[in-house]
């Protein structure tokens, strides 16, 4: 324990030249935390909205679907086989049919894709509820984003025309009963839902679905021939790769601010050891070997780090729980993020995420303040009590 | 009779480079110090005092020659048996007192005991004894920059005495003294060697520390020009 409380003694002893790296190396970790937490909650977040609203436990895909492929999409489907069925009927899953189709909104030509979806479900927490259909209009739900861009609002009438499974143009005019406000763009853009049943009517598609979404925590997925379960790992694949590549964009920013401080410690380390040369060397005649003092100087170096995690805590705590509760309100035009966050970013902060930033500082902070301690491995005790460096 | 030798050196040669050619610091000295001995080198600049000094203290090596202090041979000692040599036997004292800045008075001088394995209690009573025999106990907690230069070599001699080192090697330790603070420290000194029986080797050109001296070598251009007895001419406060 001598050597760390030297360091300490020394480190304090600097002072001011001390607190300046102290508050640099802080702001640092506060910084880190707070934009690594941005992101976790951004990841988060939009993998919450995506798991409520769209995949809930997974989703079993018919084997013809694949929803980057709209060419494709009129003959991805299929009768829901039975022990799929055996789910829905139990309420442990939803269908979902799918097919291209074009709109008409104020005479203009849209395509859009036609989504099937029981009014009742409650497997994803869609509005689906105001799909019931009361009278001989079929009522349609979209998303805000669709309604901007195609100029619809609630109340309005607008025609639909697909093809059927024979092959058939069919088309009928829908009325939309709600438009959703969701963060979820992928329900949302280009896309009108429609009563599951009537879409499997007009489409002359009996029990036939594209998909199939079940329920959340389903442990029990039965192997369907013809029929591919898509898991939660899968399906959110690309909001992890999103959120990987926007985290890695974002800590430029902190690299560059770790860098000042890192280069301030730096400097101070160099300073230190050149203006200190004979105090090691005193040292060296108190009986202290060379290697003590590397130990001391890289201490003292890295023991900068440490002070700033205790300062970062006295300011940073506060306004990271402050801010942790009232989250930062999204501009409009967040959906161009490539994925859906709500109104409000909540930051999320782990104890990975503090635990990996102070080790991540430290382990920085000491490789820096050892670099320079290099040069007293070669320092002869008497050069050191003369003020030379050897 | 020969091991009852605490210092020997034999034939002590250091050469430093200059160019081309070798400069001869120590040119085969020949020198034997027993327990308790106050002995002192005096010379000119560059006769040799320092380097003598440097080596018996372990902190330097010589070029040849030998060097045997407390039975250890110098020349054969790793970096890390140098350090525990000096740490355990051996006290310094420097022109320019060297006390760490950033450490207060009791610090400095508890610095030396911290590589003893020593508990804090122990390290406290012997730092404590120490400030009493170089009377500044009751500047514990000033810092160095606080003491005036005759107190700062106070401190630095309780910091070299505090671990009761069997020798002490004092390099031109009033030269940055007025003459009363230099006699007070050397009465100091004196004392201690008197009551504890520590061997103090002096580096010094200043006749108040020769007045001193029970022994003085002389050193010119490396050698060993004179080595004589002295009888005390000094009484205590330095008045002759």
């Amino acid at each position: 324990m001598i050597i760390p409380r030297l360091a300490l003694k020394n480190l304090l002893g600097a002072g001011l030249r001390t607190w300046l790296n102290v508050v640099v190396l802080s702001l640092s970790f506060v910084l880190i935390i707070f934009l690594q937490s941005l992101y976790k909650g951004m990841g988060d977040q939009a993998k919450e909205a995506k798991i409520d609203i769209e995949f809930a436990g997974g989703q079993y895909w018919h084997e013809s679907y694949d929803p980057f492929d709209p060419l494709t999409l009129e003959d991805a489907h299929g009768v829901v086989p039975d022990p799929i069925q055996e789910k829905i009927d139990k309420g442990e899953a939803t269908p979902i049919l799918v097919t291209q189709a074009t709109i008409y909104p104020e005479g203009r030509l849209r395509t859009i894709l036609l989504k099937g979806i029981y009014p009742q479900q409650s497997i994803v927490n869609l509005p689906s509820k105001f799909l019931v259909q009361e009278g001989e209009d079929i009522p349609a739900l979209i998303g805000a984003r669709m309604a901007k861009s195609a100029g619809l609002k609630m109340g309005d009438m607008v025609t639909v025309r697909w093809r059927d499974a024979k092959g058939t143009f069919d088309a009928r005019d829908v009325q939309i009963a709600r438009v959703m406000k969701t963060s979820v763009g992928t329900v949302d853009q280009g896309q009108i839902w429609i009563p599951l049943e009537k879409m499997r009517g007009l489409m002359s598609m009996e029990n036939e679905s594209s998909l199939v979404v079940v329920a959340k925590n389903t442990e029990d997925i039965p192997t369907v021939s013809g029929w591919d379960f898509k898991s939660l790992e899968f399906l959110l694949a690309d909001i992890e790769y999103l959120v990987r590549t926007k985290t890695t964009g974002g800590s430029i920013m902190y690299i560059f601010l770790l860098l000042l401080a890192m280069l301030a410690i730096f400097n101070t380390q160099v300073l230190s050891i050149f203006r200190r040369r004979k105090e090691m060397g005193t040292m060296m005649a108190l009986g202290f070997t060379r290697s003590k003092i590397i130990q001391l100087f890289t201490l003292e170096g890295a023991m900068h780090s440490v002070l700033a995690a205790i300062v970062a805590a006295i300011y940073g705590i506060p306004f990271l729980v402050w801010f942790s509760k009232t989250g930062w309100a999204l501009p409009e035009g967040t959906d161009d993020f490539g994925f859906g966050l709500g109104e409000k970013l909540f930051p999320v902060y782990s104890v990975g995420l503090v635990v990996g930033t102070i080790v991540l500082v430290l382990l920085v902070t000491t490789i820096v303040s050892f670099l320079p301690t290099r040069k007293i491995a070669k320092l002869k005790p008497t050069d050191a009590l003369r003020g030379k460096m050897s | 009779m020969e091991n009852s030798f605490l210092i020997k050196t034999q034939d002590l040669v250091k050469t430093y480079p200059m160019g081309h050619t070798k400069i001869f610091a120590l040119n085969g000295v020949n020198l034997n110090f027993r327990p308790g001995e106050f002995a002192g080198l005096v010379g000119p600049s560059g006769s040799g005092k320092t380097t003598f000094l440097n080596i018996v203290g372990s902190l330097d090596s010589p070029t040849s020659g030998s060097a045997v202090v407390m039975g250890k041979k110098i020349e054969d000692l790793s970096h890390k048996q140098a350090a525990w040599l000096r740490n355990q036997n051996i006290g310094f004292i420097f022109q320019t007192f060297n006390l760490l800045p950033v450490y207060t008075v009791y610090e400095n001088v508890e610095f030396t005991l911290l590589l003893l394995k020593m508990s804090a209690e122990e390290r406290k009573d012997k730092v404590m004894q120490a400030l009493e025999w170089v009377k500044l106990a009751d500047r514990a907690k000033s810092k160095p920059a606080q003491l005036s230069g005759g107190q700062s070599q106070r401190v630095a001699v309780a910091r070299a005495i505090v671990k009761e080192p069997s020798i002490i090697l004092a390099d031109e330790p009033t030269a940055n003294l007025d003459a009363e603070n230099s006699f007070n420290i050397l009465d100091t000194m004196e004392e201690l060697n008197r009551e504890l029986g520590t061997t103090f080797i002096f580096a010094t050109h200043d006749e108040k520390v020769i007045k001193y001296l029970r022994r003085k070598i002389t050193l010119v251009d490396g050698k060993v020009a004179k080595d004589e007895a002295l009888e005390q001419k000094k009484v205590k406060g330095g008045n002759q």
